[in-house]
Parts: structure tokens; C-alpha cells; sequence
């Protein structure tokens, strides 16, 4: 990142040991002016680290983050440095948050926009209730992922659990894996071009490389956009 | 010989039997055709219709010998509500403790919206976004607003938390506990579709559960991850469709909820499969109580704020919510009647147009509307359409909701003087008697002219 304040460009360091989450995060809410990077120490696993920002620092959590890790998170960047628990990124509109371990349930759950990486493996429902956010998860996604997902994408690099996509809108999903079961009105459908592009430009900014062709393209059949009524009968 | 037309109807005979079976009586037979004919239940507006115990069930015993009266115009009594004391470094206060419920763009025109801003400030209340997001307008004409956070999330923002004056987590709504919000594709125009990330005519049905969190452990995580967010300065609330009232209670206190919202049966919807409104939870009047019970067992009744809401109509029931324990309480239908909801007409630059075609083009007529559903509202309050929003003006709306709520208040403060209170927070269940077993039962206060509270021991 390059800081156009650069000689005022600091490194501060919140040791979670001696100070409170609602401190670090007052402090990423105040005037971070000149503050380039926030490093965490000892989040041991504590919640809510890192929500709410709206500014473009980078903030470096070293170690397991609890729930909510960067929750609604604008414009910043902010890496967990070991695994995350439930609603990693959730609702986040811009940005990037990346876990280096796994994620626990509901990754990147509701997220408007922003780039959600996670190496490891995500739990259950990860990309729920997606709208406009993309994700990218190295390894493998539990049940129920991309649950009612309305805009954006997921790449998952491994194997998908059972139904997956159920009752998509528009998002899309790529998967490199098996998945288990499709959930009700998605379905695979073949790869474009612009499949490819976008499996690559997601594989690069997370700094994963497979080939975009061992990917297929799941999305909505559509099917369940509108009541399906046997009408008009009459007395 | 004459030929009679098929389809001619026959004079009926003069000694018709017509004897209505109570268990298949018209209405029935009417549900039994619809559901025969179209396949799918029905979804509509507004709230359960049928007759339940209510707060038209219970009197006051105004002051005479055994208490002091107030002077009615001379005396003061303050109405003065405060909300969210419990941990938020900035509660909301209000000048009257009736405020307006969350409905949303979507549901509501955006015309609508800025009508009941504009109302609720200059009543020095709150209004409330609902399931599609908060505009602009809102958010401009609302000096006190609470947002809504949803199981769909449509629309929900950081920026708009920050600049909400209250955050509201919404577990269920009293016409359908347990079910999700609904939204059908002729209401889901380019601007609604836009806010919620939906494509444009979709028949929306939402998630019933949150995307986040499940349960109440996680609850009060997800409220805390709130409070972080916004520095700890925002009270929030959790909304419970009634049904386990006095459970539900319990676990949002836990949760860490400032004010819990208790919303009954009665409560309205945009639109609702029909069984969920009549059949899925229980009246608000029981539902007080339970929630009344529930904070003074864990000894929170000072520190936790109630808002009840769910066919609050008149400043009687104001007070008598407010007597049975609630500190505020929520309108919704009261208020969209008060734009013009079931008015034969709408006006237009200072004349009263007809509406009443328009209600029959929908199948019904002024006073039995329900169609908010069907985005075709005859007095432009429930509709998306261009021209028909058109039909309510915002400045002719907040005008009447304001004086709504200013008789309500009014109401309001009567009642409490006349029970000799200088507070409207002053009343209590010791001023109110019952007029049926039932809302005796219920409300716990006892049978007029008895000493007798159904469940509570028999000592007449």
C-alpha cells in the first residue's frame, strides 16, 4: 500500500493481552490518518475484532479470530493470521479480508462487496445470503453454501457439501471439487469465456493458481423467481 | 315449450332451508374454492381479522374517592419516554411514548416513508426502516430513526448503522412468527429491486432465519459485534413475534438487548400467506403480560425497555399497554389508515378524488382492503407503481398521521390524569379491570367487579 502521507506512515501494535477489543476498534474508527498497518497480537480468539472499518488500513491479526473478524468491513484490508469463527467479512461492502487457516460457519455471509479469501477449508453456509461480494476458498465448503446467494461470485477450489446454491439468484459459483449435492434451482451450467476470465481474475487477486478449465459453473435455474400456481380455475 | 337459457338464474323459491354449518360456514367454503382454484394459499396484507381478546377488553378504574384525580388541562403529565438506558451511551428519548413501527420501502412508497419522518419528528417520535434498507428520504425526514436488521439483509449497510439512531434485530413480526419477509414481483420495482439485490419482478420470499448467527448464545455476540461497530453509542432493540413470549424475553435480555419489541398477532404485513396471519402466534394482550412477567422475574423492568406493538389503534390502548408494564409501544396499520388506508378517497391538491373503482377493480371495497399485496393500493400508500404513489401527497399525509398521533396522545395523558398519575409511566395494572374471563386470564388483572384473576387462585 502506498501511503501518500508516507513519512507520518506508522505500524501500531494492540496487544488484545492488555487492552480491549472496544479500545482496537474505537481506535480503527478514529482518525487513522498516517496509520498505515494495525497489527493485533493475542486475539485468542476473541470477537469482533476489527468491525465497522471505514478506512483503508491494513490491519494484521496475529492469531485465531472469533466471530464476526472484520464484520462489515469498507475499504480496509484485514488478515487473520490462523483460523476464523462464524461470520468472517460478514456483510462486508469493499475491501479485503483474508484467512490464512479455516473459517468456521457463515463466511463472508451477506456480503455486498470486497474480496473474502480463506486458504483453508470454510464450514457450513459459507457465501450465504450473498449479494455482490466475491470469495474464494482454497480448500473445501461445508452444507448449504451459497445459500439465497443474490449477487456475486465463489470460487471454491475443493469439494462442496450438500446444497450447495439452494434457491440462488444471481450469483454465480465456480467449483473445482465434487460437490455433494446441488440445493434446490441450482444447477451446473457450461463455462464461458467469461467463466474462465473471471475464475482466473478471482484464483490471481487470491494468489492461488489451478487452471480456470478444471472449474465448472454452477448458477439459478430460475425456477423459483416467481409462485408457480396452477391458476385460474374457477366456481 | 320455452327454452331457458343455460345459464339463467332461477327466482329462488320463497321457502328456502338455509341453515350454515358452523364448521363449513361461507367463509370456509369460500377458502376451500380459492385454494381449489389457484393452488397456492393466499398471501395478503394487514393483520389476523378475526374477533380476539384485546385491549377493548379491559377498563379503566379512573380516580374518585379511594385516589386524587388530576385537573384535566391544568395539571401536568408528562409523557416523556426514554429507550435503550441499559448500555447504549446515547438512548433514545421521545416526547411521546407511541412510535412508529418498522414497514418497508418496498412495502411502503417512498412518499410514505417521508410522510411518517416528517410526522414522527414534529411529534418528537421515532419511525423505523423495515426489510428493504433505509432511504434517503427517510433517513432526511426522520430526526429519530431506527434501522432495522433483518434475516435477508436487504440493503444493510455500515453506513446507514452509523447513522441510525437506534438498531433493531428483528427475530420475527407478530403476523407471521417464524416466517420471512415476502414481497411479491409487482412491488419489486427498479429502485426496490435495486436496494435489496434482487432482480426486478422477482416474487421476493425471504430467509426466516439470520445468515450470522443462530440461536440466543450467538444473539448476543451479534448484538456486541453491533455495539463495537457503532462504539458502543446505539441502543438496540430485539423484535420477537409473540408466541414463547415469556422465553423469548428472558433470552433477548440475555442477549443484551437495551429494549425488546414484542410484536402480537394482530400485527400488520405488507403481505403474508393467510394462514400464518390468523393461526401462528398469540395476542398482543397475553403477549404483554408474558414479557412484563418475564423482565420483572429477572428484575430488568427498570433497565430493559418494552415496546408492544400489534393492533394498537386508539390512546386507550396506548394507556393500557402502558398500564400492563410496556414503556412504549409500536403502530403500524393505525398509522397507514391515518395516510388513507380504506379511505373511499385520496387527495390531490387539495381535493378528495375517489378511490372507490380502484377498490373494486382489487375485489373489495373502502373498510375491507387487505391488497397491500397486490402493490395496487387505491390510495397510494402500499404500491410501487408511478402513478399510483402519486395519489398520496407527503405533506397531506404527515399531516394526518400527526394528528393521529397527537390524539393518541393525547388519549393518552387523559387517562393517566383522570387515574391521578403525573406520568403516563405512572400507570399501572392496578388501574384496570377486565370485561371477559379471557382477557382477565391474559392480561392478569381481574374481572371487573371481582378480585378474581383466572390462574391465579379464586378468591372472590
Amino acid at each position: 500500500m502506498v501511503s501518500v502521507m508516507a513519512p507520518a506512515a506508522q505500524r501500531v501494535e494492540f496487544d488484545l493481552e492488555q487492552q480491549s477489543v472496544r479500545e482496537l476498534n474505537e481506535f480503527l474508527h478514529g482518525d487513522l490518518s498516517g496509520v498505515q498497518e494495525v497489527l493485533v497480537k493475542n486475539p485468542d480468539g476473541a470477537h469482533s475484532i476489527a468491525v465497522g472499518l471505514n478506512a483503508p488500513v491494513r490491519v494484521d491479526i496475529g492469531g485465531h479470530a472469533g466471530y464476526y473478524a472484520a464484520g462489515m468491513n469498507k475499504f480496509a484490508t484485514v488478515v487473520v493470521h490462523g483460523n476464523a469463527g462464524p461470520g468472517v467479512a460478514e456483510n462486508m461492502m469493499s475491501g479485503r479480508v483474508e484467512v490464512t487457516g479455516f473459517a468456521s460457519g457463515g463466511a463472508g455471509a451477506s456480503a455486498h462487496g470486497g474480496l473474502l479469501v480463506i486458504r483453508g477449508d470454510a464450514g457450513l453456509r459459507c457465501g450465504i445470503s450473498l449479494k455482490g461480494g466475491d470469495i474464494v476458498v482454497g480448500g473445501e465448503v461445508g452444507s448449504f453454501s451459497a445459500f439465497m446467494a443474490q449477487a456475486g461470485r465463489m470460487v471454491i477450489c475443493g469439494d462442496a457439501g450438500d446444497g450447495l446454491g439452494d434457491s440462488l439468484y444471481e450469483a454465480v459459483i465456480y467449483v473445482r471439487g465434487k460437490v455433494r449435492s446441488l440445493g434446490a434451482d441450482a444447477r451446473f451450467e457450461p463455462m464461458g469465456e467469461r467463466d474462465h476470465a473471471a475464475v482466473r481474475e478471482l484464483l490471481a487477486a487470491a494468489g492461488l493458481s489451478h487452471p480456470a478449465s478444471e472449474f465448472k459453473r454452477i448458477a439459478s435455474g430460475r425456477t423459483l423467481y416467481h409462485w408457480n400456481a396452477d391458476a385460474k380455475q374457477t366456481y | 315449450m320455452a327454452t331457458v337459457p343455460a345459464d339463467a338464474v332461477p327466482e329462488p323459491p320463497s321457502n328456502l332451508q338455509l341453515e350454515e354449518s358452523a364448521s363449513f360456514d361461507s367463509r370456509i367454503i369460500h377458502y376451500i374454492q380459492r385454494a381449489a382454484a389457484t393452488g397456492l394459499y393466499e398471501i395478503r396484507g394487514l393483520g389476523a381479522k378475526r374477533h380476539l381478546p384485546h385491549f377493548d377488553d379491559l377498563v379503566f378504574l379512573g380516580a374518585s374517592l379511594s385516589r386524587y384525580p388530576l385537573e384535566g388541562y391544568r395539571e401536568k403529565c408528562s409523557s416523556t419516554t426514554l429507550l435503550g438506558t441499559r448500555f447504549a451511551k446515547r438512548p433514545i428519548k421521545l416526547d411521546t411514548p407511541i412510535t412508529i413501527a418498522g414497514m418497508s420501502f418496498g412495502a411502503l412508497s417512498a412518499n410514505v416513508k417521508e410522510a411518517l419522518g416528517l410526522a414522527a419528528t414534529e411529534l418528537g417520535t421515532s419511525t423505523t426502516t423495515g426489510d428493504g434498507g433505509m432511504t434517503a428520504e427517510e433517513r432526511q425526514s426522520s430526526k429519530t430513526l431506527v434501522y432495522q436488521c433483518l434475516p435477508s439483509r436487504y440493503g444493510f449497510n455500515p453506513d446507514d448503522v452509523r447513522q441510525a439512531d437506534a438498531i433493531e434485530v428483528v427475530i420475527g413480526q407478530g403476523a407471521k412468527p417464524g416466517g420471512g419477509g415476502m414481497l411479491l414481483g409487482q412491488k419489486v420495482s427498479p429502485r426496490v429491486a435495486a436496494m435489496r439485490t434482487l432482480p426486478e419482478g422477482v416474487d421476493q420470499r425471504s430467509a426466516c432465519r439470520h445468515p450470522d448467527w443462530t440461536g440466543p448464545d450467538d444473539l448476543a455476540i451479534k448484538i456486541k459485534e453491533l455495539r463495537e461497530i457503532t462504539d458502543w453509542k446505539t441502543p438496540i432493540y430485539v423484535k420477537v413475534g409473540a408466541t414463547r413470549v415469556f422465553h423469548d424475553v428472558k433470552l433477548s435480555v440475555h442477549a443484551g438487548a437495551d429494549v425488546i419489541v414484542v410484536d402480537g398477532m394482530q400485527g400488520g404485513t405488507a403481505a403474508t400467506q393467510w394462514a400464518f396471519i390468523e393461526h401462528v402466534g398469540i395476542p398482543t394482550l397475553a403477549a404483554v403480560r408474558q414479557a412484563v412477567d418475564a423482565l420483572e422475574d429477572l428484575n430488568k423492568k427498570q433497565e430493559v425497555q418494552l415496546i408492544v406493538s400489534g393492533g394498537i389503534r386508539t390512546g386507550a390502548d396506548v394507556a393500557k399497554a402502558l398500564a400492563l408494564g410496556a414503556d412504549a409501544v409500536s403502530v403500524g396499520q393505525g398509522v397507514l389508515v391515518a395516510l388513507g388506508c380504506n379511505s373511499p378517497s385520496f387527495v390531490q391538491r387539495g381535493q378528495h378524488i375517489s378511490a372507490v373503482a380502484d377498490y373494486h377493480k382489487l375485489g373489495t371495497a373502502p373498510g375491507y382492503c387487505h391488497h397491500c399485496q397486490s402493490g395496487r393500493c387505491p390510495v397510494g400508500v402500499t404500491t410501487q407503481d408511478p402513478v399510483l404513489e402519486q395519489r398520496l401527497e407527503p405533506a397531506v399525509g404527515a399531516r394526518r398521521v400527526r394528528n393521529y398521533l397527537q390524539t393518541m396522545t393525547m388519549e393518552l395523558t387523559m387517562i393517566a390524569r383522570a387515574c391521578g398519575k403525573q406520568d403516563v409511566h405512572h400507570l399501572e395494572r392496578e388501574d384496570l379491570a377486565a370485561l371477559t374471563i379471557e382477557a382477565a386470564a391474559m392480561a392478569g388483572v381481574p374481572l371487573a367487579g371481582t378480585a378474581w384473576i383466572p390462574g391465579q387462585g379464586a378468591n372472590l
